[in-house]
């Protein structure tokens, strides 16, 4: 591993931890599946990195791509699927306006 | 006090991580059987990528087994959400970049699932991956005219066909003396599209089965009703 990989894997590492620290903190549901799809991107490039190209397509195809669907559809699903407690109407998918009710 | 012994346990499972990682060799496997594995596997299943090789021709069953989870796991999730579907009309159409970039990608998403399917034992890919990238290509209609249905017959049909083929394809290597799964009509053509015998056809099975699963599991989260 040269110098410069080695300086991006720092930068990766830091990316990760910084994002999955984020889940914990922001309050915004939408935030938090956003800032966890950050972290098996980040993987997958390190993977990349690290010469494994057949994990790294799993981890980004089904870490960063499907797991993510997946919370956005339970989000979307539980009524928790709002931007900045607006009814906004310019989301991904639209969500019910029985869902916000509750939310 | 909750917050000390949290932060005393993250200190111990950081000190415990890096006190294992400083042991270990990186790069200088303590096992043999990836070296011995490396050097058979392109003469012995036909198949320029190794991990394909080891995914299906040295741990077949490993990945029969695999199959099985993902299966029991799509079935189990489709039991949980129930059959309760939106009427159409309720949800609101997608934006116009939405349907006509989910319309416009839809070719090219099916045409680079399948690509990575079938280079699956030529190049880093194979089924499991290809799979992932059909549900997502299918799933996308989908989001951008939520009326829309995908055929559940259908996908259980290619489900079962896919599932049911990779089990007789390890059959047929049984009932011609080999082991089960056993990779059979090994070409002398590595590198070549068609190459390593059975392999891709055992990857484009797995790529079906986990492409229609997948595109099922999340065509019923999005369209199934919730309780509230």
């Amino acid at each position: 591993m040269t110098e410069i990989e080695l300086w991006i894997v720092m930068l990766l590492a830091l990316m990760v931890l910084s994002a999955a620290v984020m889940v914990l903190l922001v309050k915004n549901h939408v935030a938090a599946v956003a800032a966890a799809s950050v972290v098996p991107l980040g993987l997958a490039l390190l993977f990349v990195l690290m010469r494994a190209p057949d994990v790294a397509m799993t981890e980004a195809a089904v870490g960063a791509g499907l797991s993510s669907l997946i919370l956005a559809l339970a989000l979307r699903r539980l009524g928790l699927w709002q931007i900045d407690g607006v009814k906004t109407r310019t989301n991904l998918i639209k969500t019910q306006s029985e869902g916000h009710r509750n939310a | 006090m909750r917050n000390l012994t949290g932060l005393l346990f993250a200190g111990g499972l950081g000190f415990m991580l890096l006190a294992i990682a400083s042991g270990l060799d990186f790069g200088a496997p303590p096992m043999l059987v990836g070296g011995a594995i490396q050097a058979a596997a392109p003469q012995e299943t036909g198949a320029t990528n190794i991990v394909t090789s080891v995914v299906l021709g040295y741990r077949g069953i490993d990945t029969l087994g695999e199959l099985s989870i993902l299966f029991a796991a799509a079935a189990s999730a489709g039991l949980v959400l129930g059959r309760r579907h939106t009427t159409a009309g309720t949800l609101t159409e997608g934006g116009f970049v939405l349907k006509h970039g989910g319309a416009m990608l839809f070719p090219l998403l099916l045409t680079i699932g399948f690509y990575i399917i079938f280079h699956g034992h030529l190049t880093p890919g194979g089924g499991f991956q290809g799979g992932v990238i059909l549900a997502a290509a299918f799933f996308l209609p989908l989001l951008a005219r939520p009326g829309a249905r995908l055929h559940h017959g259908m996908l259980s049909v290619i489900e079962g066909f896919a599932g049911s083929s990779f089990i007789l394809i390890g059959l047929a290597a049984l009932s011609e003396g080999e082991a089960f799964l056993q990779p059979m009509l090994v070409q002398d053509a590595l590198g070549q599209l068609v190459s390593a015998g059975t392999l891709p056809l055992l990857y484009l099975a797995v790529g079906l089965k986990v492409g229609a699963e997948l595109a099922g599991l999340l065509s019923h989260l999005a369209q199934t009703e919730s309780e509230v």
